[in-house]
């Protein structure tokens, strides 16, 4: 798949997602236009993933984990099967839910229809995903504890003598987390190299901009002094993201810092005061937001 | 007299016995190895021991992301460090996906001078409460060494409030700890004492001494805390005449004697109940036996409770008590007897 093929993936992302803030009337739209490139390189190029015949319907919400509930169908049943040489995708800020329904649509694993049933009552398919979410691979969303999950699954993976690899997305905001810090000072203690964090920097959270918040900088340094490989990039920039993926990172962790834009593709979004979950003020903001769709349909 | 046997390190050398052709069983710790008897199995395996610095949050997630790859990582810290520093982390990377996922938590309640930072007082409480977690606790050498066949028979996550350092022997070698399965140790018709882990030894003091005074007690000990759905439960909490007194290591806010006050009204059991236990409140660094007096939980505590239910003035004889030996329980008394 070329690069142009790779940005039009991202591109419809970012409009399924907008689509749906509408429908919804609100949603978590800045997350998609940060991350729609991170997302599309990841399923297309990046992980090494069983390919789909054809896209899976999701069935409605079959209850939750426990040893009588034999219906439990988990969420990476929609990325690939657990295979040793093949790759795990854990997405540990779950309000990006809907991106990765999204992303598994535009790559033929996710039936576009199911859709219809996204953030409805007794559809698997929630607002904030669980592990039973198509693409989940765990339990996350409770910020912070998918890294430290991923990492006890690369060390798992490294006792089995496994080849595939597990790749985390993490929001910046995270890392003002305690125990994120204890993750990276495990993998770089258990020198763990069967593991890549891409973070999408889009300096925002939920109060408003992360250095408003609280001080995460300087991330890079931070990061590098607690023994991660770090590659610093332009998240939205395809080449660019290709490439950090293939850096060797040899008996430590790697983590690609995807610098990006929590506005891309919809400038009218930096009108805004908060960035975290967009909301329309008046049926006049929802009409413009509507004729934005337009515009990015045409595009 | 019949001196109690004790033995010291049971678990140190069980648990290397129990995991050698277990290759699965991964031993992780928080900087408490040799405080937790997991010394020696990172002596003989070090390969599947994992070391993971004083960051027990970090380590209740990884030992989720571990038993998803298959593997029964046996967890070992205090207590309190457990379920109070990594209780998100429990409930998210190991209760929700119901994975086998087996925590040891040492020095339960007052079984250590640490005061109230070590002092595990409501872990029963708290675990108890979350989905698809088992809770157990032993209360003598012969459920530390077959406790560990439980925890691993069982597909998802235990709390074990487990003990450590010199134990008494109380139940017979040959009787295992079975899951959901009390205790009959003693069989009377007044009073009915209900304890569990080192209250035990307390209350067979106290029954051994009441029962001599003519006072004819049933004393059941109970490991299992949850599941609790023995069948012979509502039987046992029926046969006594006068009432019923729990004894815990524990606040009695959601331990035992909650599970007990829940049973008698779930099977109509109109009696009276006394909880002995922490009496909501945080306990302070001291030994043991001083602070189960002070908090009133230990023989003297059983037997003044029993008299309080009886309507009896008497006073008590505290030497008597101390001399008072144990006498194994007849091993085939079981609650299927009743």
């Amino acid at each position: 798949m070329n690069i142009n093929k790779i940005q039009k993936i991202a591109n419809k992302i970012r409009k399924r997602v907008l689509d749906f803030t509408l429908k919804n009337n609100g949603g978590y739209l800045s997350q998609a236009c940060s991350s729609a490139e991170i997302f599309a390189c990841l399923y297309t190029k990046i992980m090494k993933l069983k390919p789909f015949k054809k896209p899976l319907m999701p069935e409605p919400f079959n209850g939750v984990p426990s040893t009588k509930n034999k219906k439990y169908i988990p969420g990476y049943y929609f990325t690939s099967p657990h295979e040793s040489n093949l790759d795990r995708f854990i997405l540990s800020p779950t309000h990006y839910s809907l991106v990765l329904y999204a992303t598994l649509i535009e790559t033929g694993r996710l039936d576009e229809k199911s859709l219809e049933f996204f953030n409805k009552d007794g559809s698997s398919l929630e607002m904030i995903g669980a592990e039973h979410s198509p693409g989940m691979e765990v339990m996350t969303g409770s910020l912070g504890q998918g890294l430290s999950q991923a990492v006890g699954m690369a060390l798992g993976r490294k006792f089995k003598k496994e080849k595939g690899k597990i790749w985390v997305l993490m929001s910046d905001g995270e890392f003002q987390i305690g125990m994120v810090w204890e993750s990276f000072q495990f993998m770089s203690h258990y020198k763990l190299d069967n593991i890549i964090i891409l973070i999408d920097f889009n300096k925002n959270q939920c109060d408003g901009p992360v250095k408003t918040v609280m001080q995460i900088e300087p991330l890079r340094n931070k990061l590098i002094s607690f023994g991660a490989k770090v590659i610093s990039i332009n998240g939205h920039n395809i080449k660019e993201l290709l490439k950090a993926s293939k850096v060797k990172h040899i008996n430590k962790p790697l983590v690609i810092l995807c610098h990006t834009d929590a506005c891309k593709g919809i400038n009218e979004l930096r009108k805004k005061e908060k960035l975290h979950y967009i909301r329309f003020k008046n049926e006049e903001e929802k009409k413009q937001y509507l004729y934005i769709l337009k515009r990015l349909e045409n595009e | 007299m019949n001196k109690i046997e004790k033995l010291s390190f049971v678990h140190r050398e069980n648990l290397v016995k129990f995991a050698k052709n277990k290759k699965n069983i991964l031993v992780l710790t928080a900087d408490l190895t040799g405080s937790c008897e997991a010394d020696l199995f990172k002596k003989k395996y070090p390969e599947r021991f994992i070391s993971c610095g004083i960051s027990e949050q970090n380590m209740l997630s990884v030992a989720g992301g571990l038993a998803r790859e298959g593997f029964i990582p046996f967890v070992h810290t205090f207590a309190v460090f457990i379920y109070r520093r990594a209780y998100d982390q429990i409930a998210m990377s190991v209760a929700y996906p119901n994975l086998p996922v087996k925590m040891f938590g040492f020095l339960p309640g007052i079984t250590t001078p640490g005061g109230a930072t070590h002092q595990a007082i409501e872990d029963i409480a708290v675990m108890r409460a979350l989905p698809n977690m088992t809770v157990l606790e032993v209360g003598d050498a012969t459920e530390v060494e077959t406790v560990l066949d439980i925890v691993y028979s069982i597909k998802g996550p235990v709390y074990i409030r487990m003990l450590r350092g010199e134990i008494p022997r109380i139940f017979d070698k040959n009787l295992p700890f079975k899951l959901d399965t009390p205790r009959l140790l003693k069989k009377g018709k007044d009073v009915l004492i209900i304890s569990s882990g080192i209250c035990t030894e307390e209350s067979l003091k106290a029954t051994d001494l009441l029962n001599k005074n003519g006072i004819s007690t049933t004393l059941l000990h109970i490991s299992t805390m949850k599941p609790f759905k023995n069948k012979f439960i509502p039987d046992i909490l029926s046969s006594v005449k006068y009432g019923i007194i729990t004894v815990e290591n524990h606040t009695v806010i959601g331990g035992l004697g909650t599970i007990i006050s829940e049973k008698m009204a779930e099977f109509k059991i109109n009696k009276k109940i006394i909880k002995l236990g922490l009496q909501d409140t945080f306990a302070h660094g001291a030994s043991k036996n001083y602070l189960m007096r002070e908090y009133g939980f230990d023989a003297y505590n059983i037997i003044k409770s029993t008299y309080k239910l009886l309507k009896i003035n008497a006073p008590i004889n505290k030497l008597q008590i101390k001399d008072s030996y144990i006498n194994y329980f007849n091993k085939n008394l079981k609650p299927e007897d009743l």
